[in-house]
Order: structure tokens, then C-alpha cells, then sequence
């Protein structure tokens, strides 16, 4: 056996305060990779992988130390590398994919420029041979005509070229280790499947070592061998692929595969409690990190950390292992019961067209028609029923959304309420009925609530607006709307800036709700939100679909959560309706090649 | 891109017409006119309607702003009644020796600037960076003319090596001008420095900060060349038009620092003209100032369209 690409013993990286002890934001990180091998590194925001990812270059960013802990390459110690030495294994040995190539490129640059720099700084290639080689690469990533890809510049590629040069840039110094940052996270799913597979290809021909990062298990169980998971900063489980998703022996492993909905089993996904802790607010050196949330929890836990528990094939910080590995109880959601539809029908859409396009006088003489951004959509959303609106982006589902929520004209087609409320006005023109009685959830709680208002505050603004009534009474009901979304009634003197995504994202629904609307429309409301919380926020809007017969118009990119979620689903491409149906009916014999192909790249 | 530059240049040629019907009217409105102000305590009967009719204030508004335009796009700035010789005369060698000065502060200004900003930004919150960013805050709050004042003191009164005020002929030539505006020029330079050094260090701390940077830091680029051809050309980016109001304002700051070192140019000449109450020189100083105030920003936003390739592939849309 060679010896190892890359080892680290008890890295830990934090940041010293003036007075504390220094806070570690990832702490005692052991791990080996070989040549040619591939770990997917997992976990949730704010559990520190982007960190060790940086870390593993020996790169801290500003603030951040390394608290201790060795790190080699090659058999050589990093952290005692001179710059100039760190300068010639970053980038060329090892290179990073960032996660977001259209702000990692340098936007006032063109490609060849910054591929050429990669080529000068490590390759022994002279200048001549810089294009040609430049050249090669981009047709290695799959990009088509390269010679102009080489002309252009960063803002004039899409999301896919843009990563895909980001790809070839990191090619360039022939590394033996590629470090990925969620390279596909921002991309859409299909998208998504060609990058993956190009990476794939790109470890097999040229044997070179990846450690992937990502906060998508499936993701990472398509290109890694091997999967570590990583909860608050440390590495809680460590094995194979297969039997690290099969057999599962942390908790936090077990909860985080839970949540995770899946498009083969129509079955809620079981969210976990509680909320990772932050760094320094708390020291776990001599506890498990684990403890608050484990369901398995004994009082060992509290009293010793566990080490790295070695099974075969497995590793695991657990005091008990063993015993979760046989214990895993299966823990399936609730079947969720879908209701035949109701008799009445709230949203009825009909031939609806919208453009953004303004005609200009020319076209409008010529007759010639505007640019349609959606067209000929027809739906209806019944009574306690979901639709899930789903498409890549560009599809026209945002579009759509707006214009159901007033906030774009419809060019023609109508969309009627309650069978009698028109609603092909602007939402300001609507009947103050028709406005209470449709609310919107928006994808980003934090750019949603209004950060210097309390919880109170943006809960009484719409029961004011809507109903009026004394401060006690609207007071009371704030009370009870916020025990409906499961958050402590002390919370309404509280900030948003106080309270963490899911939490905000709960308010935001309450906030929907207080106007007792009969239709709520759902803007990608789980997508920025950790699996785990996602699926408590799903299961709380079927609850509140069956309490009060609510009607939600869900749009989302991911199939597997309206899988889980919606009854009827409606797919978008190109601003038209490819098919529509019951979930199952779609989800399990597509029809359209689109559907096909999108179901085909969930991973 | 050509058409952006087209609507550019329109735009500012409207707005220079626009400018010209502004100072036009202003001028007309206040109380009086050139002849009441020039006759001053004889501006009545025959000797008022002899001056009136002779420099043409008997005619209507209308037909005086076409010829003064008319003028104007031919390179006539008109008469001064005043001081009786062509406008081009008296501010011609002022302008010049404004140009000269308010060049020398920027060229020398500018790059400084850039220069300090750029290292004040890499040594964030270190030493040097509250150093530089300390003097800056103490140059921007104090006035010119106090500046201008202590410098004087300083340099001419108590060490003696530079000529307090500006003694010479407002058509001196070149090399005499130059060798009078050292004191002038470093006045309007340390706060003109210390605006764009600021703005320069905001935007490249933000710059620094991006995910391109991490990049090149990631990509094993040495830290000068990242500096250099990743950092700063996009830090630069929001300093271009702060820039081009920094030199415009400088127009401004002239004025006073003239005032202060007695200096024959533009700025001083417009507090003379004004206490004449010599309305044509006004006028034509005014229309200018303004025309230096659009030439700068079409420069400015022509040197951003330049430089922002996201800019320059806009088919002049928007």
C-alpha cells in the first residue's frame, strides 16, 4: 500500500477571543484518503465542511485559526509549507471546485485569461502551447465550441458553463486531489446529472482523489466511495457508501437520512427536533455533540465524549454504537392520506398567458404576437388540496405564482376564486376579500420578515388589516396561531434575527395564515432550509391543510418533496404545461419526455 | 456598445442645452440688467437706452438666448460690457491656468489615492491602514482654506521655501505657472486623496472579500498578481464615477484655494465677476463649469463602460 494523499490528525480550526478559551468551529478532524479515492463529505449549514474544505488547503479565512492538529500532503507537513510552497500545491496538486463558479470567476476577466494564469502558474507549458492546451481542456469538461467559450467572459456563460470552466480550470494543474464545494448546488437538476457524471468520468480516467462536499446525501452517494458525516464541526460517522446508507449506526445519521423525502415511497419524510448548536456557545469537549437531539441519549453521553468507535467497514462517534446500528427502529413517517378532492374548487386558471415582453409600436403594427413567458396554463386547486408546480428554472413557475398572487398581469386567460372572484387585476385592484383570502409564503425568510419588527408585530399587521378588533383579541390569537406552527408562545417578543430558519419560515406561514386565507401560495419555501427542517415544515402544512382545509399552491424544484407533499402536481417547461395529474399517476408513469428526464435526475 | 456611447453622448448635449436655457434665465431673472449694472448710479434716460440698444438688450429674450447659442456653437462666449473685450479674452489664459492646476492636482491625486485606498484595504484595521484612514478623516474635515492657510504658514512663512501667494500675470507662461502652484495643488490634492482613498478602500475591502478572490487565493496565485489583475480592476469599478465627481468638486475647491493663494484662474475670476455684477462673464463661466461637469461624468461613465464588461454587452437597453 502507497502511503496516504492526504491525512489530518486532530485538526481543529476556530477563532480566540480576547477573554475566552479559544471556540473551536471544527474540532479534532481525522481523516486519510488515498490516491484515487473519493469522500463525500455531509452535513448541514453550519456544521463546518466548507471550513475543513478550506482547512485541507491549509486556507483560513480571515478571523479563523488553526487551533491545532497536523495536516500532510504527500507525506509533507502543510502547516509548515512556506507561502510560496502552498502557492504551488494550491491549484495545481490540489484544486478546489468552488460552489458558486459565476461569482468564483473574476467577472472583468475573460475565460482564456483566467485559465492561462492557471496554465502559467502550473504547468510547464510554454505560452504558445497555453490555447491549445486551454483548448483541450474545455472540450475534457464538455463545453461546446470552445475557441469562443475562451473569448467570453464569466457573465456570458450560463450556470452550467460557468461551473464547467471552473471544472477545466481546476484540470489545469493536473491534480492528483480535487476538493469540491457543493459544485452543483446551485444548477438545476438536470444540469446537475451532466456535471456529476463529468466528474465521475474525470476520477476514473485520471485516477485523481476527490473529497466532495454537500449537503445532498444523494448527491454525494452518486460520485464518493466513501461518506462522512459531519455534525457541529465534527466528524460523527465515517464509512462506505452503501453501508453507511443501509446501516446507518450514528443517531444524527439515522435522523438526517429520515428526513430526506424520497420519490420512491410516497411517505412523509420524519423531520429531527431541536437545532444544531453553534459554535462556542457551548463546550462539548467532554460530551457527546450529539446529546440534545438523540432520541438514544443515556446518561454516559452527558458525562463522556465518545471516540471514534471502529466497526468493520464503518467508524462511528458513539458511545453505543453498536446498538443503534441493531436498534434502528425504521422510523417511517406517517402515510400520508390523500383526500379524493373536494367539491369545491378555489382556483380555477384557465388559458392563462403572461409576457414581460412590452410590444413595441413596430410589432404592434406588424400584429406580430409578444413574447409569452407562460402560456395556455390551465389548472384548478380544489378545497384541502395541494398543487405542486414544478420546473427548472426559466420554467415560468415564479411567473405563474406572481400572477396568481396579482403581482404581474396576465396578458389573456382568466383566473377565477371561489368560482366568482376575478382576479386578472393587479392585486392592489382586488376586492379587499380577494386579498385576504390568498396569502404568500416566500422562498427566503429572511429577506421576508421585516428584521426590525418583533414576532408580534408582523403577526398583528395582517389580523389589524384583514379584521381589526381590540389588542387583546388579536393578542390572543397571535397566541394561538403560534402555538399552531409548534413555536413557544414567548417567542412573539422576539426579532427574526433571533430565531433560526425554520423558525422564521414558520412565522412566515403563520403570517399567511392569521388572514384565514382559502388559498396559500408556497414560493420554493423549503429550499433554503436543511433537510432535516424541511421535513418538520412539511409535515406542519399538511397539518394545517387538514385543520383548516387550506388550498396550497406549492411551487418547487425538488420532485421528491412534492412527491411527499402534493396531490396533484403540474409540470412546467418553457412556460408551458408538459402534464399534470395525481402526484402518483405522474410520478410513477410519466408520459412526456420533460418528465421523464427530470424524474430520471433525481438522485 | 456604439449605441450606448451614442445615447451617452446625447443625453449629455441635451443636458448642456438644458444647462444653457437654466443660465440664460437665471441671469435674465435677477433685477436689472448688464447696462443698469455697468452704468451702476447714471443708469437712466438716453445714456441707459444708447447702452441698451448698443449691445442689443432692447431685443426680446428670446432672440437674445439664439444669438448668445449661436455664438456659443461658433466659440463666441460674447462681450464682457464691463471690462469691454471679448469674453474669450479675459478667460482664456484663466481657464488655462485653472486647467493646469486642477490637473496637477489630479494626476498627481488620483493615483495616490488609488494607491492608498488599495494599501489601506490589504492592511485592514493593521497600523498603517489607521494611519492612512486617521489622516484621510483629518483631511476631508478640515476646510481648504485652512488647509490652505497652514500650509502657507508652515512652508512659506516659517521655513521660507515656497512663495506664500501667487504673484503673476494671468497670461504667464507655462513654466512660470508651474513653478507657483506647488502649495495650490497640494491644497486641493489631500482632500480630493482623502475622499476617493476612502470610497477606494470600501470598495476593495468589499472586493477582497468575494468569492473570486478566495479563488485566486485557492488557485495559488502570488498576492501581488492577485491584487493586481483580480482585486483592484473591479474594486475600481464603483470608484470611477466618485472619481469623475471628485474632479468636477475640484472645480469647486478651486475657487476658494484661488482665492487663498491669489492664483489668476477661473475660480477667481468668477468671485470678481460676480462682485462687478459683469452678468456676460458670469453667464459664459457658468455654462463652463457645467460643460466641465458633463464632459467628467460622460468620461467617468465612458471609463466604467470600458472597464465592466457586463456593462459594455448591453445593447444600450434600459
Amino acid at each position: 500500500m502507497s502511503s496516504p494523499l492526504l491525512t489530518t490528525e486532530d485538526l481543529s480550526i476556530g477563532y480566540v477571543n480576547d477573554q475566552a478559551e479559544p471556540v473551536a468551529v471544527i474540532s479534532s478532524i481525522n481523516l486519510t484518503l488515498g490516491r484515487g479515492e473519493t469522500l463525500g463529505l455531509v452535513g448541514e449549514s453550519g456544521c463546518g465542511k466548507s471550513t475543513l474544505l478550506l482547512a485541507l488547503m491549509a486556507y483560513q479565512k480571515a478571523g479563523l485559526q488553526r487551533l491545532g492538529g497536523r495536516l500532510e500532503f504527500l507525506g509533507e507537513d502543510m502547516v509548515a509549507m512556506s507561502a510560496r510552497d502552498l502557492q504551488k500545491l494550491r491549484g495545481g496538486q490540489m484544486a478546489l471546485i468552488p460552489q458558486n463558479a459565476g461569482q468564483a470567476l473574476t467577472p472583468t476577466m475573460r475565460i482564456e485569461s483566467q485559465i492561462f494564469e492557471a496554465l502559467r502558474l502550473h504547468s510547464n507549458l510554454g505560452m504558445a502551447a497555453w490555447r491549445s492546451r486551454s483548448i483541450e481542456l474545455l472540450e475534457r469538461v464538455q463545453l461546446a465550441r470552445p475557441g469562443e467559450m475562451l473569448k467570453r467572459y464569466p457573465h456570458e456563460l450560463s450556470g452550467g458553463q460557468q461551473q464547467r470552466v471552473a471544472i477545466a480550470m481546476a484540470l489545469a494543474g493536473e491534480p492528483d486531489l480535487l476538493l469540491l464545494d457543493e459544485p452543483t448546488t446551485g444548477l438545476d437538476v438536470t444540469t446537475q446529472v451532466h456535471v456529476l457524471d463529468l466528474l465521475r468520468d474525470i476520477v476514473a480516467e485520471t485516477q485523481t482523489a476527490m473529497i466532495y462536499v454537500s449537503h445532498d446525501i444523494g448527491v454525494i452517494s452518486a460520485v464518493c466511495e466513501k461518506i462522512a458525516i459531519m455534525y457541529a464541526g465534527e466528524l460523527v460517522e465515517l464509512g462506505e457508501k452503501q453501508q453507511l446508507i443501509n446501516q446507518p449506526a450514528h443517531p444524527y445519521t439515522q435522523g438526517l437520512l429520515d428526513s430526506i423525502p424520497k420519490l420512491h415511497q410516497s411517505r412523509l419524510p420524519v423531520g429531527m427536533e431541536g437545532r444544531q448548536p453553534q459554535p462556542g456557545l457551548r463546550d462539548f469537549s467532554s460530551q457527546c455533540v450529539f446529546l440534545d437531539r438523540c432520541g438514544h441519549a443515556q446518561p454516559i453521553c452527558e458525562q463522556s465524549k465518545p471516540g471514534l468507535l471502529k466497526l468493520p467497514g464503518q467508524a462511528v462517534k458513539c458511545h453505543f454504537g453498536e446498538q443503534t446500528l441493531a436498534l434502528k427502529d425504521l422510523a417511517t413517517g406517517s402515510q400520508v392520506a390523500k383526500p379524493e378532492g373536494f367539491s369545491k374548487v378555489v382556483l380555477q386558471v384557465s388559458d392563462l398567458c403572461v409576457s414581460y415582453d412590452r410590444p413595441s409600436l413596430k410589432r404592434r403594427i406588424m400584429g406580430d404576437k409578444a413574447d409569452l413567458t407562460v402560456q395556455d396554463i390551465a389548472f384548478e386547486i380544489r378545497q384541502g388540496e395541494i398543487l405542486g408546480l414544478v420546473g427548472e428554472s426559466g420554467s415560468g413557475k415564479s411567473t405563474l405564482l406572481k400572477t396568481v398572487a396579482g403581482l404581474q398581469q396576465p396578458l389573456s386567460g382568466s383566473m377565477v376564486l371561489n368560482e366568482k372572484f376575478d382576479l386578472s387585476y393587479a392585486v392592489g385592484k382586488r376586492a379587499p376579500e380577494c386579498q385576504q383570502r390568498i396569502q404568500l409564503v416566500f422562498q427566503n425568510p429572511d429577506a421576508s420578515l421585516n428584521p426590525s419588527h418583533t414576532i408580534e408585530e408582523i403577526l398583528a399587521r395582517p389580523i389589524a388589516l384583514y379584521f381589526g378588533g381590540s389588542e387583546s383579541a388579536i393578542s390572543e390569537e397571535i397566541d394561538q396561531m403560534l402555538e399552531r406552527v409548534n413555536l413557544p408562545v414567548a417567542y412573539r417578543h422576539r426579532y427574526p434575527g433571533q430565531l433560526s430558519g425554520g423558525e422564521k419560515q414558520r412565522i412566515a406561514i403563520a403570517r399567511a395564515l392569521v388572514a384565514k386565507p382559502d388559498l396559500i401560495l408556497c414560493d420554493e419555501i423549503t429550499s433554503a432550509l436543511d433537510v432535516s427542517v424541511q421535513a418538520s415544515i412539511m409535515k406542519l402544512l399538511l397539518r394545517l391543510r387538514d385543520e383548516s382545509q387550506l388550498a396550497i399552491l406549492f411551487v418547487s424544484h425538488d420532485l421528491a418533496v412534492v412527491n411527499a407533499l402534493a396531490d396533484q402536481v403540474v409540470v412546467l417547461q418553457q412556460g408551458r404545461i408538459r402534464e399534470s395529474g395525481r402526484v402518483y399517476d405522474v410520478f410513477s408513469s410519466p408520459e412526456h419526455e420533460y418528465t421523464q428526464s427530470l424524474l430520471a435526475s433525481v438522485l | 456598445m456604439l449605441q450606448l456611447i451614442a445615447r451617452r453622448f446625447v443625453f449629455a448635449l441635451v443636458t448642456l442645452w438644458a444647462v444653457s436655457v437654466v443660465v440664460f434665465t437665471a441671469v435674465e431673472l435677477l433685477p436689472g440688467d448688464a447696462c443698469q449694472a455697468f452704468l451702476g448710479q447714471m443708469a437712466q434716460g438716453q445714456r441707459l437706452d444708447n447702452c441698451r440698444s448698443r449691445y442689443q438688450l432692447d431685443q426680446p429674450a428670446q432672440v437674445r438666448y439664439l444669438k448668445w447659442a449661436k455664438g456659443l456653437l461658433a466659440g463666441d462666449l460674447g462681450q464682457s460690457i464691463k471690462r469691454d473685450k471679448p469674453l474669450k479674452e479675459i478667460i482664456g489664459p484663466r481657464f488655462r491656468n485653472t486647467v493646469i492646476l486642477g490637473l496637477s492636482a489630479a494626476l498627481l491625486g488620483i493615483p495616490m489615492a488609488i494607491l492608498l485606498g488599495a494599501i489601506a484595504a490589504l492592511y485592514r484595521d493593521q497600523r498603517v491602514d489607521i494611519w492612512i484612514s486617521g489622516i484621510a478623516i483629518f483631511c476631508m474635515t478640515v476646510p481648504e482654506f485652512i488647509t490652505g492657510t497652514l500650509l502657507i504658514s508652515f512652508f512659506a512663512v516659517w521655513l521660507g521655501w515656497l512663495p506664500g501667494i501667487v504673484i503673476m500675470r494671468a497670461d504667464a507662461p507655462l513654466l512660470e505657472v508651474l513653478s507657483n502652484i506647488v502649495l495650490p495643488v497640494i491644497t486641493l490634492t489631500l482632500v480630493m486623496v482623502a475622499h476617493i482613498m476612502r470610497m477606494v478602500r470600501t470598495s476593495m475591502i468589499n472586493v477582497l472579500a468575494s468569492e473570486f478572490v478566495l479563488m485566486g487565493n485557492l488557485k495559488g496565485l502570488p498576492r501581488w498578481q492577485l491584487v493586481l489583475r483580480h482585486a483592484l480592476p473591479n474594486a475600481l469599478l464603483p470608484a470611477i464615477n466618485l472619481i469623475a465627481l471628485n474632479i468636477a468638486w475640484l472645480m469647486g475647491g478651486v475657487l476658494v484655494v484661488e482665492v487663498v493663494f491669489n492664483y489668476p484662474g477661473i475660480g477667481r475670476l468668477s468671485v470678481n465677476a460676480i462682485s462687478d455684477r459683469d452678468f456676460a462673464l458670469v453667464q459664459a463661466i457658468a455654462l463652463l463649469m457645467a460643460s466641465i461637469y458633463i464632459g467628467l461624468n460622460l468620461i467617468a461613465d465612458l471609463i466604467s463602460l470600458l472597464l465592466n464588461p457586463r456593462l459594455r454587452n448591453q445593447q444600450g437597453a434600459g
